[in-house]
C-alpha cells in the first residue's frame, strides 16, 4: 500500500465521513467486542445479526464491530445506528433479544426500549 | 409561563407568545389566563418550553401552528395536551438520553475518545477521527523540546500508578546524549482489578502507536517496544495489526508521512509475571532475563533498556497524549485539580451495580464514583471500603467517601490511586481476609531478590493466615505494623515498597475487625470459616426461613413462626444460610 503524506490523512478523514453519508447506509449496527463482550457472549450475537441480515435482503445496513463500550457488566451490547438519528445503545443481549431488535429496530425502524439502555452519544471532551 | 431564555427564543418562543396572545383574544380568555414571560427552564433541547399554572403541566416543543389546538383542549376543554408532555425517563416508551444517566452523565472521555465508535482492526476509522494527525504535527511543526514542554506543562502525570510527570521524564532522557535510545510502553497490567489499558489496547491500539510516535521524536528515539502481557491475547493481536498497518502506509517505521524521522516498534510478550511491570523489570525481561529489579540510580531515562537511554510510560499516559498536541497544554489542565490535572479512567469492579470503565476529571468525588456512576452496592448491601491501587494500594472506608479521587487526596487516605482499579466492597468482606488477599498475590509475585520483600511478605502472608484461621496472638497487630513500615521503607523496588499498604490501611481503619480476630476468635463478616461457630442467635432471628431455603444438606431445620436451627451433624459449613440471612442472626 503507498505510503501516506499528511494530506493523504486529511482526505481519508473526509472521504470516511463522505463514505458514511452517501455510502447508502441507513443502517450502522455496531457490537461491541472487547473481551468483556466476547467472553458474555458477543460471538454469537454478531452471527445473528450476520443470519438475520442474510434472510432479510437488506441491502442498507452495515455491521461493523469496536472494542469495549465501558459498561462491562451489561455486555453483551450492540448499538444500532440509524442516518439522521441518535444511535440506541442495548444491552445484555441474547440471541433472542437480538432477533427481535434486528426485526423491530433494525428492519421496522422502531427502537426497542425494554432492551435499551441509552440512546446518544457520550462526552468526549 | 412561556419561556424566554435565549434557548427557547432561538427556537421560536416568542412567536409562541403571540400566537398566544392572538388566540387568547379571539376566544375572549384574555382576562382569564396571563401569559408570563420566565427565564431559562434549563431544558433548552426541548423547547419552545411553556408552563402551565396552577395544574404545573410542562408542555415542550410548542409551535406558533400548535396554540389554538392546544387553548381549544387546555384552557377551553380542560383537557391537557399530550402530544406535547414531556415523558421523563422512567416512562416505558421513551428511552432514556445518554448524558442523562449518571453513567455516563459524569464521564468525560479523552483517552477513551474513540470509546465504542472505531473498528480497532481498520486504521482508517482511527484516522478518520483525527487519528494521526497529532503525529504529524509534532513531527512537522513541532521541534524535540517544543513538544517535550507541551507534554509537561500539560500535567500529564503517569497513569501507571506513581504519577511522575510526564513530560519531565521525557525531559531528562531528551537531555542526556546518545545515538540509541528507546521509547517503551507498559502494557503489563498487572494489578488484580484493573483492565482500563486492556481496553485501550484492545479498543484503540493506535491511540498508543500515536503517543509513542510523538514520545519518540521528543526524546528522539528511532526504536520502541511494547510490552503487553500475554494474559492479553486480543489485545497482543490487534495492536500487531495496528503496527502492521501502520507500517504498511508509511505512518510507522522509515521515513514517516515523509518527514524524515524513523521509529520501529515491537511488541515483547510478558511472562505472567506481575514484578514485570516495574520499570527496571520490564526492560530486564525485555533483554531475556528473569524479570527482576535492580537499584536507581542509574535511572531509565539514563541508563535504561540495554544501558540505553530510555523512557517507559504506561498506556493510558500515551493514549492522553495525541489531544494534547492537537488541542494544547492548557485545553488538557482546563480539567482536573491543581496537582493533579486532566481525566482518569477507572475500572470499577466488586459489589457494584455498574461495573465497568469509566473515564472521569480528577477530582471526581468517590461518593459520585460509587454511588452515582457505578449505581451503588449491589442487592442493596452497605457500603464498607473501596481497594483504590491494587494490591499496592488500600482501603479506603465509607467515612472519606467525599473525598476527591486525584493523586494527593487519596494518598492522604493511606492508600493510592494507583493505575485505576477500584475493588468495592460491601458489608460482607472481611477486611483482615481481603488484606491476607493481597498478601498472597504480591507474596507469590515477589521476584525474591531483596530480603524484606521475600521474607517480609511471607512473614506478613503467615501472621494473616494466623490470624484468619483463628490462631492470632497477643501483640499481632503491632507486629505487622512495625514490620509493615520496614519492608515499605528497605525494599528494593515498587513491589516490596507497597504489598504492606493493605495490610496497614485496613488496620488503621478496621483495627476492631482484626481485634475481634485475635481477641474474640470471632469473625464479624463472618468470612473466614474457622472462626465461624454456624449457630443460629435466637435473639436476633426473625423466623423468616431464607436460611432453610438457602441449605443445601438439610442441616437447617426450621418451621414457619420458629427460629432456625443448625445441626451441627450435617452442617458442610457452606455459609449459604449466612449468605442469605439479611439480619446476621447466624454467628
Amino acid at each position: 500500500m503507498a505510503k501516506l503524506t499528511i494530506a493523504d490523512l486529511k482526505k481519508i478523514k473526509e472521504d470516511f465521513h463522505q463514505g458514511l453519508r452517501e455510502g447508502g447506509f441507513r443502517v450502522k449496527i455496531t457490537v461491541h467486542m472487547g473481551t468483556c463482550g466476547i467472553a458474555a457472549g458477543a460471538r454469537p450475537i454478531m452471527n445473528v445479526i450476520m443470519e438475520e441480515l442474510a434472510k432479510s435482503n437488506l441491502k442498507d445496513v452495515a455491521i461493523t464491530t469496536s472494542g469495549c463500550a465501558g459498561l462491562c457488566s451489561q455486555e453483551p451490547m450492540a448499538t444500532i445506528e440509524t442516518t439522521g438519528e441518535a444511535p440506541v445503545k442495548y444491552v445484555s443481549l441474547t440471541e433472542d433479544k437480538m432477533k427481535k431488535i434486528f426485526a423491530e429496530h433494525v428492519v421496522g425502524g422502531k427502537a426497542v426500549p425494554e432492551y435499551a439502555l441509552v440512546v446518544g452519544h457520550e462526552t468526549t471532551y | 409561563m412561556i419561556c424566554a431564555g435565549t434557548g427557547c427564543v432561538a427556537n421560536g418562543s416568542l412567536k409562541v407568545k403571540d400566537a398566544l396572545e392572538t388566540e387568547l383574544i379571539k376566544r375572549n380568555l384574555q382576562n382569564e389566563v396571563k401569559i408570563v414571560l420566565t427565564g431559562c427552564n434549563g431544558f433548552c433541547a426541548k423547547g419552545p418550553v411553556m408552563v402551565v399554572y396552577p395544574e404545573d403541566i410542562f408542555y415542550q416543543l410548542v409551535r406558533p401552528e400548535d396554540v389554538p389546538f392546544l387553548v381549544e383542549e387546555h384552557f377551553i376543554k380542560g383537557r391537557p395536551v399530550e402530544k406535547f408532555l414531556y415523558t421523563p425517563p422512567a416512562a416505558k416508551n421513551t428511552i432514556p438520553v445518554m448524558n442523562e444517566i449518571p453513567f455516563f452523565k459524569h464521564q468525560v472521555l479523552r483517552a477513551l475518545r474513540n470509546r465504542s465508535l472505531i473498528d480497532a482492526e481498520k486504521i482508517e476509522e482511527y484516522i478518520a477521527r483525527d487519528g494521526y494527525l497529532a503525529a504529524a504535527k509534532a513531527l512537522t511543526e513541532m521541534t524535540p523540546e517544543q513538544i517535550v514542554s507541551t507534554v509537561k506543562s500539560s500535567g500529564l502525570r503517569g497513569r501507571g500508578g506513581a504519577g511522575f510527570l510526564t513530560g519531565l521524564k521525557w525531559e531528562l532522557c531528551a537531555r542526556v546524549t546518545g545515538d540509541i535510545k528507546y521509547i517503551l510502553c507498559n502494557g503489563d497490567e498487572g494489578d488484580p482489578g484493573a483492565f482500563m489499558d486492556r481496553s485501550v489496547m484492545e479498543a484503540d491500539p493506535h491511540s498508543v502507536l500515536e503517543g509513542m510516535i510523538i514520545a519518540a521524536k521528543g526524546i528522539n528515539a528511532h526504536y520502541g517496544y511494547i510490552y503487553v502481557r500475554a494474559e492479553y491475547p486480543l489485545a497482543v493481536h490487534r495492536l500487531q495489526l495496528a503496527i502492521d498497518q501502520a507500517m504498511d502506509r508509511g505512518l510507522l517505521g522509515k521515513d514517516i508521512l515523509g518527514t524524515g524521522f524513523d521509529l520501529d516498534i515491537e511488541i515483547y510478550q510478558g511472562a505472567g509475571a506481575f514484578v514485570c511491570g516495574e520499570e527496571t523489570a520490564l526492560m530486564a525481561s525485555i533483554e531475556g532475563k528473569r524479570g527482576m529489579p535492580r537499584a536507581k540510580p542509574p535511572f531509565p531515562a539514563v541508563k535504561g533498556l540495554w544501558m540505553r537511554p530510555s523512557v517507559l510510560n504506561n498506556v493510558e499516559t500515551f493514549a492522553n497524549v495525541p489531544p494534547i498536541i492537537l488541542n494544547g497544554a492548557e485545553w488538557f489542565s482546563s480539567l482536573g485539580t491543581e496537582k493533579s490535572k486532566g481525566t482518569k479512567v477507572f475500572a470499577l469492579s466488586g459489589a457494584l451495580n455498574n461495573i465497568g470503565l469509566v473515564e472521569v476529571p480528577m477530582g471526581t468525588p468517590l461518593k459520585t464514583i460509587i454511588f452515582e456512576i457505578g449505581g451503588g452496592i449491589k442487592n442493596n448491601r452497605k457500603f464498607k471500603a473501596v481497594q483504590m491501587g491494587g494490591p499496592s494500594g488500600g482501603c479506603i472506608p465509607h467515612t472519606l467517601i467525599d473525598t476527591p479521587v486525584d493523586f494527593e487526596n487519596i494518598n492522604k487516605t493511606g492508600a493510592i490511586m494507583g493505575s485505576g482499579g477500584m475493588v468495592v466492597m460491601d458489608e460482607t468482606t472481611c477486611m483482615p481476609a481481603m488484606a491476607k488477599f493481597f498478601l498472597e498475590f504480591t507474596e507469590d509475585e515477589s521476584c525474591g531478590k531483596c530480603i524484606p520483600c521475600r521474607i517480609g511478605n511471607k512473614t506478613l502472608l503467615t501472621i494473616l493466615q494466623r490470624i484468619t484461621n483463628g490462631e492470632g496472638r497477643e501483640g499481632d497487630i503491632e507486629l505487622l505494623l512495625e514490620l509493615s513500615q520496614q519492608i515499605k521503607d528497605t525494599s528494593l523496588c515498587g513491589l516490596g515498597q507497597t504489598s504492606p499498604n493493605p495490610v496497614l490501611t485496613t488496620i488503621k481503619y478496621f483495627r476492631d475487625e482484626y481485634e475481634a480476630h485475635i481477641k474474640e476468635r470471632r469473625c464479624p463478616a463472618r468470612v473466614c470459616t474457622p472462626l465461624v461457630k454456624f449457630v443460629v442467635d435466637k435473639d436476633k432471628c426473625k423466623k423468616c426461613g431464607q436460611c432453610f431455603k438457602a441449605c443445601p444438606t438439610g442441616a437447617l431445620v426450621w418451621e414457619k413462626g420458629q427460629v432456625a436451627y443448625i445441626d451441627p451433624e450435617k452442617c458442610t459449613k457452606c455459609k449459604s444460610c449466612i449468605k442469605a440471612c439479611r439480619f446476621w442472626s447466624i454467628d
